[in-house]
C-alpha cells in the first residue's frame, strides 16, 4: 500500500511503532491530563482536519488518519483553534504550508478553478453533441421511403413499423439485406 | 514441483492464446472451418490450463512451500486454511493469474456456446478475444510471475528483452534452485483478511472480466459486418450478468469499508473506487440503450460505443488498481506491469476506433425519433445523464495528473466535489427513472404524462410538507425526500396499474396476477424492481449523508457521554493477544437510551505486531432506523483507564443494504430467461435457414 | 449499401463531413488522454532516470541560513556538490541517518560540499526538536507548498539526492543512507567534477 511505503521501509520500522503504540497505552494515562488545551474539543479539531488531506496518506482524510504525521496536524489544529483562528484561516495556513493537496475541495483560483469547470464544460458540450445526434436521427434519412422524412406525425408509419417489427418477413428482410452488404 | 508445472501451464496457455487468432484467420482466408474449430479449441483449452496453474499455486500456499515468492509474501503457516486458499488473489501476481482465470472462463463459457446463427462472427470473437487473452497471459508468464523462486535469478534486460529473457531464467534457475528457504511466511495483509475482503476482489474482477464478452461479440459482429439484432440479445444477458457481478462488488467492497476501516463511511470517491464505479455506470447506460436497438433499430453506433467504453474503463481500472497510476489507497504496487497495461489499453482504444470508423455504414440507424417526448427520448436522456456522471467522475479522478502536469503541484480531489456535482445529476436521473416508465415508444402525450404524475407529485409534496412541520428544515433533505418520493410511487402505481387490470380482467387474486406479471414480462418487472432498490438505497444515502452526527471523546472509566437520544458509558477495557499475531484492544461499553440500558459494545483495535498494521472493527447497534457505530481511537492512546471515542450516528445506514439486496433481486428477475423471449429464439433457430460456409463474409 | 436509402448529394456530403469531424474528435480525445496517462505513468514509477536536478528556492528554519541569507536557491550551490536529504519528524527511519549525516556534513563541509535538509510535510514546532535533539548544524528548510518534494518526486522520507557540481542528480537514496554509501558518493562527486555517474 502506497501510505505503508511512504510511512515505513520494511520491517524494523514496523515493529518499532508496534513497541510505540504499547508504549503509548501504558504511558497515555499522563498524556490525557493534558490534552486540554484550551477548551479546545475532539469534535471542533474533527470538524475542520475532515476537510483536510495528509500528502502523506493519500485518499485518507486527517480526521481518521492514525500517523503521526497526521496526528502533528491535528495537534496544530488545536493549537491554532485555541489562539482564536477562524476556520478559514487554519486551511489558508495548511494550504501555504503544504500546498493545494491539504485542502479536501481544491480551492476556486488559478488552474485549479478547471476542476469545476472542466465538468461543467464536459456536460454542456455532452448535451449540444447529444442534442445534434438527436436531431439528427429525427431527420435521419430512413429506408422507408421520402415520404416519412418530414412527417410530423408519424403514427401510421410508427404503427405500420411496429407491425413490421412483429413479422418474419421484416426480420428475414432485414437480415438478408445485411447479409448482402 | 508443483510450481513448476504451474508455469509450465501458463505457458501452453499463452502459446494457445497466440495460436487461435492466426489460426482463426487462416479458416476465414482460406474458407476452412476446419482453422476455425481448431482456434476455437485453443481458447477453449486456455480455461483448464490457467485452472490448474491456480490450483498449483494453492496446493503450494496450502504446502508452505515458501521457496516460490508469491507464496512467502501472501501466507505463513499459522493461517487458517481458508485464507490460505483466498491468498490466490491476496497479493498482485496471483491476483492477475486469478484475474486470467475468470477472463478465461468467460471467454470459454462465450465461446463455448452454439454458434449456428452466428457461424460469421465466430473467427472475428476469436481473434478479438485472444487479443485480450494474449494481453493478459503475456503480463503473468513474462511480467508477474507468480511462481518465481525466492532467491532466483533476476531476469534481465528491459522491454522486449526482458520478455524473451523471462522464461529462460525461469528454466534456468530450475537448476540452481536457491538453498535457503523460508521457514516461514510473510503472512496475508491483514486488511484482506475480513469476509467482505476476499468476497470483495473475487466479485470486481468477475465484473470486469465478464465485461469482455460483450465487448468481444461486439466488435467480431461489427468487423464481420453481422451487426444484427442478435448481437444485441447475446450482449444484452452478458451485460446484465457483468453488471450484476460489478456492482455486487462494489456494494461488497462498501460493506468491507464499513465494517473494518473505521470511518464510519462506506464510499469515499477514492480513485480506485471511482475507476470501479465508472465501468458499472456506462454498463448501466448500455443495459437501457440497447432496449431502442432492440424495439426501434436505432442507437446502433452509441450502444456499441458504450459496450466499447465500458471495457476500456475496466482496462483503465486494472491500470489504476494494478498499475499504480492513480495514488490512493488501494494502489497495491508499483512495477513496470503499468506501462504494458497502458501500451495494451492504447492499442484497444485505436483498434476499436478504427473498426466503428470502419464499419460505420453498420451502424446507421434503421429508423428516426418520432416525438421529443417519447420512451426513446426518456432513454437517450437517462445515457446523456448516465454519460454525465461518468465524465464528471473521470474527470474528477484524472484531474490531479493533469494539475502536476500543468503545475507541478497534485490537488487533491475528494468526496466533496464528487457530491456536489454529482448530486444534481443523481437527483434528475431518480425523478427521470420514476417518469420514464410511463412513456411510450414512437411518442406519448404531455397530457397524459401530465396525468399520470399529477397524483404522485402531489403525495411527495405532501409528505415534504408534513417533514417540514416535524422539523426538517434543510432544503436538500426535503428535495431529495421529494424526489424518492416521487419516483417511488410512480414505480409502485405502474406496477399496482398493471396488477389492477389483470385482476379485472382474469379475476386473479393480486399476488398471482404479480407473479404472471413478472413471469411474462420479467425484463420489465425485473426493472421496476431495481429502480425501486435503487430509491430504497438513494433514501440511506440521503439521510447519512445530510443526517450523520458524530463526536469525539476521551472518557475515563464510568463517564458517559450522550449522542442524539443515546447515552454511551465506558465500562472497561482489556488487551489480549488473538489469532496469528494480533495484540487485540477491546473496550467494553454500555449503550442506553432515556435511562433504558439496550446492549453492550465492543469495539476494539487489533493490531499486526509483526507488521505493525492497525485495524479498527467498530462495535455497532444496527437497526432499521440507525446504527449506533462506536470505534476507539487507538491512535489518541488507550489505557486501563481511560480511552478516546468515536461515535457515529447513521440514519437509515441499513437502507442502502437492503435496497442492494432489493436491487439484485431485481436483476435476477430481469436476467432470468423470458419464456416469451426464449420461444421467439426457439422459433429463429427451428427455422430453415441458409447455412453459410465460414468465411463467406470475409472482414475486409 | 443495397438499401432504398433516399439522400440527396448535399446531405450525404454533409454526413461524410460529420462523420470525419466526429471521428478526428474522437482521435483527439483519446490522443490527449493516452499522453495523460502517460505522463502519470511516468510519475508512478518510481524508477527515475538521473538528470538535471530541478532548481528550487527553500526558506531556512529560524537559526539557520546560506551564507548569511534566510533563502537560498540549489542554483546558489552551482559549482558545489550538494547531498539533498528529505526527512520529517514523524519519520522513524530518519532518525537512524540523523547523526550520520550531520557527522559527515562536518566532515566535508571545508571541501565544499553542501548539505540541504528538507523537512517533508511537518509541523514547523516538530521539526525544530528534531533538529535541536540531533543537533543539527547543515541548512535545513521546510517544504513551504511541499514544491520541493513535488519537483523531486520523493517517494517518502527518507530520501537522499546526490546532486554533483554540474547540478545533475548522480543518485537517489530512498532509505536512510549507509556510512560507506554516503561517504563513496560523496567522494565520487568531489573527485570526478565533469562526470556524473550512476553509483
Amino acid at each position: 500500500m502506497k501510505t505503508r511505503t511512504k510511512l515505513k521501509r520494511g520491517l524494523l520500522p514496523s515493529i518499532f511503532v508496534a513497541i510505540l503504540l504499547v508504549a503509548l497505552f501504558v504511558i497515555a494515562g499522563v498524556a490525557s491530563a493534558q490534552e486540554s488545551t484550551g477548551n479546545v474539543t475532539d469534535d471542533e479539531v474533527n470538524a475542520i482536519a475532515k476537510e483536510l488531506y495528509c500528502p502523506v496518506c493519500e485518499s485518507t482524510p486527517l480526521d481518521v488518519c492514525a500517523t503521526q504525521a497526521c496526528a502533528d496536524w491535528r495537534d496544530v489544529i488545536r493549537t491554532k483553534l485555541a489562539e482564536g483562528q477562524t476556520e478559514e484561516e487554519i486551511k489558508a495556513y495548511f494550504e501555504l504550508q503544504y500546498g493545494a493537496r491539504a485542502l479536501a475541495e481544491p480551492p476556486r483560483q488559478g488552474f485549479t478553478l478547471a476542476i469545476w469547470i472542466l465538468p461543467v464544460l464536459a456536460v454542456i458540450v455532452g448535451g449540444l453533441v447529444f442534442a445534434r445526434y438527436i436531431r439528427g436521427l429525427r431527420t435521419a434519412p430512413v429506408e422507408t421511403g421520402p415520404n416519412t422524412i418530414q412527417t410530423d406525425f408519424p403514427d401510421q408509419n410508427a404503427l405500420k413499423e411496429k407491425a413490421e417489427t412483429e413479422s418474419d418477413t421484416y426480420r428475414e428482410r432485414v437480415e438478408r439485406e445485411l447479409r448482402e452488404m | 514441483m508443483l510450481a513448476d508445472i504451474g508455469y509450465a501451464a501458463i505457458f501452453i496457455a499463452f502459446l494457445a492464446a497466440v495460436y487461435a487468432p492466426f489460426a482463426a484467420w487462416h479458416g476465414v482466408r482460406t474458407k476452412q472451418s476446419r482453422w476455425v474449430q481448431s482456434g476455437r479449441n485453443a481458447i477453449l483449452i486456455i480455461f483448464p490450463l490457467v485452472g490448474l496453474a491456480c490450483v498449483m499455486l494453492v496446493l503450494s500456499i496450502l504446502n508452505n512451500d515458501y521457496s516460490i515468492q508469491y507464496v512467502w509474501s501472501v501466507s505463513s503457516r499459522e493461517m487458517p486454511t481458508y485464507l490460505k486458499v483466498t491468498a490466490l488473489w491476496g497479493g498482485q501476481q496471483g491476483s492477475i493469474l486469478f484475474f486470467n482465470l475468470l477472463l478465461a472462463g468467460f471467454t470459454a463459457a462465450a465461446m463455448a456456446r452454439k454458434w449456428d446463427d452466428e457461424r460469421a462472427i465466430m473467427p472475428y470473437a476469436i481473434i478479438v478475444a485472444s487479443l485480450t487473452l494474449i494481453f493478459f497471459l503475456l503480463m503473468i508468464v513474462f511480467l508477474e510471475n507468480p511462481f518465481a523462486r525466492i532467491g532466483a535469478v533476476p531476469v534481465e534486460g528491459s522491454g522486449m528483452a526482458y520478455l524473451l529473457n523471462a522464461p529462460v531464467t525461469y528454466v534456468q534457475n530450475l537448476f540452481t534452485r536457491p538453498q535457503m528457504v523460508p521457514a516461514d511466511g510473510n503472512g496475508l495483509n491483514p486488511l484482506l483478511r475480513h469476509p467482505g475482503m476476499i468476497i470483495h476482489p473475487p466479485m470486481l474482477y468477475l465484473g470486469y472480466t465478464g465485461f469482455s464478452v460483450p465487448f468481444v461479440f461486439a466488435m467480431a459482429a461489427l468487423i464481420a459486418r453481422r451487426f444484427n439484432d442478435s448481437w444485441t440479445r447475446t450482449t444484452r444477458r452478458w451485460t446484465l450478468a457483468a453488471w450484476l457481478l460489478l456492482g455486487l462488488g462494489l456494494v461488497l467492497g462498501g460493506r468491507w469499508a464499513y465494517d473494518v476501516l473505521g470511518w464510519g463511511g462506506y464510499w469515499a470517491w477514492d480513485p480506485v473506487e471511482n475507476s470501479s464505479l465508472l465501468p458499472w455506470l456506462t454498463g448501466t447506460a448500455f443495459l437501457h440503450s440497447v432496449m431502442i436497438q432492440e424495439k426501434r433499430g436505432m442507437f446502433k453506433g452509441w450502444n456499441v460505443s458504450l459496450i466499447i467504453i465500458t471495457y476500456l474503463l475496466v482496462v483503465l481500472g486494472t491500470l489504476n488498481v494494478r498499475g499504480g497510476l492513480v495514488t490512493s489507497v488501494h494502489s497495491f504496487a508499483q512495477s513496470n506491469i503499468g506501462w504494458w497495461l497502458l501500451g495494451f489499453m492504447a492499442f484497444m482504444i485505436f483498434f476499436s476506433i478504427y473498426w466503428v470508423y470502419e464499419r460505420r455504414d453498420q451502424l446507421k440507424s434503421d429508423n428516426q425519433i418520432s416525438s421529443y417526448l417519447s420512451r426513446e427520448s426518456a432513454f437517450m436522456l437517462n445515457n446523456f445523464l448516465f454519460l454525465s456522471i461518468v465524465a464528471v467522475t473521470f474527470i474528477g479522478t484524472y484531474f490531479p495528473v493533469l494539475s502536476e502536469l500543468v503545475t507541478g503541484q497534485r490537488v487533491t480531489v475528494a468526496a466533496p466535489f464528487y457530491e456536489k456535482v454529482n448530486g444534481p445529476l443523481f437527483a434528475v436521473l431518480l425523478i427521470l427513472m420514476g417518469i420514464a416508465p410511463l412513456t411510450m415508444w414512437y411518442r406519448t402525450s404531455a397530457r397524459r404524462l401530465g396525468r399520470m404524475t399529477l397524483g404522485p407529485a402531489v403525495a411527495a409534496t405532501l409528505t415534504v410538507v408534513i417533514l417540514f412541520i416535524l422539523d426538517i428544515r434543510n432544503w436538500v433533505a426535503l428535495l431529495g425526500i421529494w424526489i424518492v418520493t416521487f419516483s417511488a410511487m410512480l414505480t409502485i402505481l405502474e406496477i399496482a396499474r398493471a396488477i389492477n387490470a389483470r385482476i379485472r380482467s382474469k379475476g386473479e387474486s393480486p399476488f398471482s396476477a404479480l407473479s404472471a406479471l413478472i413471469t411474462r414480462s420479467r425484463r420489465r418487472y425485473g426493472g421496476y424492481v431495481i429502480h425501486l432498490g435503487v430509491l430504497i438505497m438513494a433514501l440511506g444515502i440521503i439521510s447519512i449523508e445530510l443526517y450523520q452526527q458524530e463526536t469525539q471523546i476521551r472518557l475515563n472509566k464510568g463517564e458517559s457521554v450522550a449522542i442524539g437520544d443515546f447515552d454511551m458509558t465506558f465500562r472497561n477495557v482489556t488487551r489480549f493477544p488473538g489469532p496469528d499475531d494480533l495484540m487485540i484492544t477491546e473496550a467494553t461499553v454500555d449503550l442506553s437510551r432515556d435511562g433504558q440500558f439496550i446492549r453492550s459494545l465492543t469495539p476494539r483495535t487489533e493490531l499486526y505486531t509483526r507488521t505493525g498494521q492497525p485495524m479498527t472493527i467498530p462495535g455497532v447497534r444496527s437497526t432499521i432506523t440507525e446504527d449506533f457505530y462506536v470505534i476507539v481511537v487507538n491512535f489518541e492512546g488507550t489505557t486501563e483507564n481511560a480511552a478516546t471515542f468515536r461515535i457515529f450516528l447513521n440514519p437509515l445506514i441499513n437502507w442502502v443494504w437492503a435496497g442492494a439486496i432489493v436491487l439484485i433481486a431485481g436483476t435476477l428477475i430481469a436476467a432470468w430467461p423470458d419464456r416469451a423471449e426464449q420461444k421467439i429464439m426457439a422459433g429463429s433457430r427451428a427455422k430453415p435457414r441458409r447455412r453459410y460456409p465460414v468465411g463467406a463474409v470475409t472482414g475486409d | 449499401m443495397t438499401q432504398g436509402t433516399v439522400e440527396s448529394p448535399e446531405a450525404s456530403a454533409e454526413r461524410s463531413r460529420n462523420s470525419r469531424l466526429g471521428i478526428t474528435a474522437v482521435v483527439v480525445i483519446a490522443l490527449v488522454f493516452v499522453a495523460l496517462l502517460f505522463f502519470g505513468m511516468q510519475r508512478a514509477v518510481v524508477d527515475r532516470p538521473d538528470g538535471v536536478a530541478p532548481d528550487f528556492e527553500v526558506q531556512f528554519f529560524d537559526g539557520y541560513e546560506w551564507e548569511n541569507q534566510p533563502t537560498a536557491n540549489l542554483s546558489d550551490f552551482k559549482g558545489q556538490p550538494v547531498v539533498l536529504n528529505f526527512w520529517a519528524s514523524w519519520c522513524v527511519e530518519c532518525r537512524i541517518e540523523a547523526d550520520l549525516l550531520e557527522n559527515t556534513w562536518r566532515e566535508y563541509r571545508d571541501d565544499g560540499v553542501v548539505f540541504l535538509g528538507v523537512a517533508y510535510v511537518d509541523v514547523e514546532p516538530k521539526s525544530l526538536d528534531y533538529l535541536q535533539e540531533y543537533n543539527i548544524t547543515y541548512p535545513n528548510a521546510p517544504d513551504l507548498r511541499s514544491s520541493v518534494s513535488d519537483k523531486y518526486d520523493i517517494t517518502g522520507v527518507p530520501e537522499t539526492f546526490f546532486i554533483d557540481r554540474e547540478g545533475n542528480v548522480v543518485h537517489i537514496q530512498l532509505g536512510p543512507v549507509s556510512e560507506t554509501m554516503l561517504t563513496g558518493l560523496i567522494d565520487q562527486m568531489l573527485a570526478d567534477p565533469n562526470q556524473g555517474q550512476e553509483f
